[in-house]
């Protein structure tokens, strides 16, 4: 054995073993689904689930599908998104599963079978059509006006429909997809790029704003943009979980690409007015505060579904109450909103820590990645990516525990629901190719 | 830009955290508040889940509470064939108020979660098995229940039956009562709506007057009396004046006979012939002579300052003061003052006379069986000692078997003569008790039979001198339920031993 590899084979190898553990790990949660899947046949019906051969081998197979194009078409990728992603999107079939069992005519879980499929396969194609991340850079107004236009969709009269008091539906061919979850990804590249060329001209601070040097007055422009924005899709989608999230992303990244605190501050000034104006202008952001500083205050109907979702969390315990052993279909929408409550009920504090830690986990990842990547527009999009997942956790989990205000958002990966499951397959893909990127560049530099 | 993204991912870990703790918080510190909180449906569909157990008379037979299954969100309802018959005893299952009576103290085993069923709960759970609730077998007699509520009819009052020497419960009839389906009824608004009923009733159908509610003894309370003037060596042919009225010492007040005349024409009259008539000057003065110590030591020997039933939540203690100065002793020793009765602990005075001395444990329910109809749990005939007693023994047999003397008399020929039944010797004592100037009194029968050998043990006590007002007594009143009682459960527990006594009169 020579002393000197040369640096082409120990790339080679270091990029196989990556490879290799990212199918390990890929196999250990492919048996805590089943695991999961298993204990929810014996909990229903007493036996082992007749389909657990097929349904294992279905499984197996999606995630092999998924491993082999990343091994081939995005070596060196991080080993570790993809199999939290899956471990995540398994536990959340067994639950949507487990829901059916309560309301057998929903039949959830074909659609979201089929919608994890389609998932898959865009995750893929993410992969095989985008092979360099750069090449984003190039269609940023392309998408990002795409992508508002997507977004705003559902308040065109026809296709768009409300449901619940939030009009963020498009509904066609017997479809409902959710333009929001997917819009999401395209306002992040376009953030990131736009913000990557900017960064030097919103960072050089001209004025004199008191003790503050400030940055000219028209680079906020962009900010109150954004601002007008999620107000927008606050006052005409009602959603304000969407409109939290745009602009806390938007600010956050602002801040990472301009090292500038007072972006941070206008930001957070901005959201409070918005947030003010919202509560004294909206009944429903008055109800959605109220329930959140009492919802005992009227457990049979305003307060229902949070009061459900404690009762669900402290019901489960530690230990939890075992897998379709608990009541989580008392909780109106537990399938979407509410499903962190149904694991916590029945898989109690010890299931909720564990995806709350998976969740953790991909988060850290996504910063990682981020802080490897050479290029600034492959950092911010990275960033970008990371901060709405993680807000997106944050939020609706905190609205599920009472910790924040309400205020619908799917749970990446365990709600039911197609568009939030692809968005964020879509969102793995994406930092994943970033995350090649360095490695590349890596090669390069040696 | 490095380092604001350290920051930036640095607050998303802390708002990680954030989430960490608060469902930490939700799920220890706050699980039990939550879960059980009453709003909280969760343990009550749980509960609902599972076939609860059927409460069984003591006759093997009688179905006092059974279980019916629904189409409903909760699987059984708690169904009471005989309504109100049973009511005080069972108590009843509200999915609003909870459990109450044997439904709330034996929740456990009728839900099949007692400690005994651990094992098999275990082999149950790992088989697949349903859990089903434990059935109670109660010494409760139908036909005395039922004679104790035709017997008191629309009166406001309460009967206890107890057999003498195993301290098993035969009836125990609380009237009103009220119907326990209802509010068992898997409907929150009516069970609400019945309940405010109920409570808005000014007969107050909801409380249980047998175990819940304590009485002025009066007369009866003579038993006591009489027992402690025995034990401390009295004989029963002492001889005691009988002036009108008995002046009480430091007072002006004075302690008169019933309708104000004398017991014996004035002539002096012996302590059994006063117990006959139930004379009120010749007790007090009793009272007088034993003293306070005497008499408070006598009354706590026979349950007074203690809870006697075990398997009903919270009964009431019968009250006896703990210091009496010398009026005061006079009107305790006639059963007034502040002495107070449940209708169970005089029925238990009468049972431990009748049974040689010795008091039992009263209890309902005699043993829990499973489906398959193994014991789970027994309840044995247990002795009862009072908390301070050495012993159960409240009085000697000797003591017993003179006081079973004297109430042989007081039916024979004395107050109690309504309680004669054909062919059977009867023991007992009348109480009218004075409850509050220009209230009518509570009227009372306590007794046994038949009196050699006690099969029954019974205290009938009457609210507000029932249809009669004022002029009501415990003789006239209260003695007939307790015939009517009393023959029932002879009939019931055996025509062999209740015909005894006819060969031998």
């Amino acid at each position: 054995m020579s002393a000197v590899a040369a640096p082409a084979q120990v790339d080679a190898r270091a990029t196989r073993r990556n490879a290799n553990r990212e199918l390990a790990l890929l196999a250990v949660g492919i048996v805590a689904v089943l695991v999961a899947y298993t204990l929810l046949g014996f909990a229903q019906e007493g036996v082992v689930p007749p389909g657990l051969g097929a349904y294992g081998g279905a499984l197996a197979a999606l995630a092999l599908a998924a491993h082999l194009v990343t091994r081939r078409f995005a070596p060196g990728a991080d080993p570790c998104l993809l199999p939290v992603a899956f471990t995540l999107n398994g536990l959340g079939l067994v639950m949507v599963r487990r829901l059916d069992y309560a309301d057998p005519e929903a039949a959830l879980a074909p659609a979201q079978t089929i919608w994890t499929v389609l998932a898959v396969v865009a995750f893929c194609a993410t992969l095989l059509f985008i092979r360099d991340h750069r090449s984003l850079d190039s269609f940023r107004y392309i998408i990002g006006i795409g992508a508002l236009v997507f977004m705003l969709l559902p308040l065109l009269p026809g296709i768009g429909v409300e449901v619940n008091g939030a009009r963020i539906w498009l509904r066609f061919a017997g479809f409902s997809i959710q333009p929001g979850e997917v819009a999401k990804i395209g306002l992040a590249i376009f953030f990131a790029s736009y913000l990557a060329e900017k960064r030097e001209l919103l960072s050089i601070a001209t004025n004199r704003f008191g003790p503050f040097m400030v940055p000219p007055a028209r680079a906020f422009g962009p900010v109150l943009a954004t601002w007008l924005a999620s107000l927008g899709v606050l006052i005409f989608q009602k959603d304000l979980g969407l409109s939290l999230l745009l602009f806390g992303m938007f600010v956050l990244l602002l801040y990472v690409a301009t090292s500038r605190l007072i972006y941070v501050f206008g930001g957070a000034l901005l959201f409070g007015a918005g947030a003010f104006l919202a509560w004294t202008t909206f009944a429903h952001v008055q109800r959605r505060i109220a329930i959140w500083l009492d919802p005992f205050a009227d457990v049979e109907d305003a307060g229902f579904q949070l009061v459900q979702s404690l009762f669900a969390l402290g019901t489960g315990g530690i230990l939890g109450t075992g897998l379709g052993q608990g009541r989580p279909d008392f909780i109106p929408f537990v399938e979407t909103d509410f499903i962190f409550s149904a694991f916590g009920e029945e898989l109690g504090l010890l299931g909720t820590t564990a995806l709350l830690l998976l969740f953790f986990l991909m988060s850290g990842r996504g910063f990682a990645i981020a802080l490897r990547c050479r290029d600034d527009f492959g950092r911010l999009l990275a960033a970008c990516l990371t901060i709405i997942f993680s807000l997106q956790v944050f939020v609706i989990v905190g609205g599920v525990t009472r910790l924040i205000p309400l205020t619908g958002l799917t749970l990446p990966f365990l709600s039911y629901g197609g568009s939030s499951l692809l968005t964020n397959y879509v969102l793995v893909a994406l930092l994943l190719r970033i995350s090649t990127a360095e490695q590349r560049t890596d090669v390069v530099a040696a | 830009m490095i380092p604001q993204l350290r920051r930036v991912a640095l607050l998303m870990f802390v708002l990680f955290a954030a989430l960490l703790v608060n469902v930490n918080y939700l799920q220890v510190l706050r699980a039990a508040e939550l879960r059980d909180d009453p709003r909280n449906s969760r343990g009550l569909i749980e509960e609902y889940q599972t076939r609860r157990g059927l409460m069984i008379g003591g006759d093997g037979e009688t179905e006092l509470a059974v279980v019916e299954e629904t189409d409903g969100r909760l699987r059984y309802r708690r169904q009471y064939p005989a309504g109100p018959l049973y009511a005080h005893v069972t108590g009843y299952q509200s999915l609003v108020f909870g459990p109450e009576e044997l439904e709330r103290s034996f929740n456990d085993y009728l839900t099949g979660a007692a400690p005994e069923r651990f094992a098999r709960n275990l082999t149950d759970l790992l088989a697949g098995r349903e859990r089903a609730g434990d059935d109670l077998r109660l010494s409760i007699l139908p036909p005395a229940q039922q004679a104790a509520q035709d017997a008191l009819g629309d009166r406001r009052g309460a009967v206890v039956a107890l057999e003498p020497v195993s301290g098993d419960i035969l009836a125990l009839w609380s009237s009103p009562s009220y119907d326990p389906n209802r509010m068992s009824s898997h409907d929150r608004d009516d069970i609400i709506a019945y309940r405010e009923e109920l409570l808005a009733d000014g007969d107050r159908p909801l409380i249980n007057r047998a175990i819940r509610e304590t009485y002025p003894p009066g007369s009866t309370f003579k038993l006591v009396t009489g027992a402690a003037a025995l034990e401390s060596g009295i004989p029963p042919d002492a001889e005691f004046d009988d002036p009108s009225e008995l002046q009480l010492p430091q007072t002006t007040a004075t302690i008169g006979n019933f309708g104000g005349g004398l017991c014996n024409d004035g002539q002096p009259l012996t302590l059994l012939r006063a117990m006959e008539v139930s004379c009120n000057t010749t007790f007090a003065k009793l009272g007088l002579d034993l003293g306070a110590e005497a008499l408070i030591a006598q009354a706590e020997a026979f349950g007074f300052n203690t809870a006697i039933i075990e398997q009903v939540p919270v009964p009431a203690d019968s009250r006896m003061p703990k210091e009496l100065n010398e009026p005061q002793t006079a009107q305790s020793a006639i059963g007034q003052f502040d002495v107070r009765a449940t209708p169970l602990q005089m029925a238990m005075i009468a049972a431990a006379i009748g049974n040689g001395g010795v008091l039992m444990t009263p209890h309902l329910v005699t043993e829990v069986t499973d489906t398959s109809g193994s014991d789970v749990a027994t309840f044995d005939p247990q002795p009862f000692t009072p908390s301070g007693q050495a012993d159960p023994q409240a009085i000697s047999a000797q003591t017993a078997q003179t006081l079973t003397e004297m109430m042989i008399g007081v039916v024979e020929r004395g107050s109690g003569t309504a309680a004669q039944i054909a062919g059977v010797q009867v023991a007992g004592k009348t109480g009218t008790a004075q409850t509050a100037e220009g209230r009518a009194p509570t009227v009372w029968f306590t007794g046994f039979a038949p009196a050699e050998n006690p099969q029954v043990a019974v205290a009938v006590m009457i609210e507000d001198g029932g249809e009669v007002g004022s002029e009501a007594t415990g003789g006239q009143l209260a003695a007939p339920v307790a015939k009517a009682v009393m023959e029932a459960a002879l009939q019931a527990s055996g025509p062999d031993e209740a015909a005894q006594p006819d060969e031998d009169g």
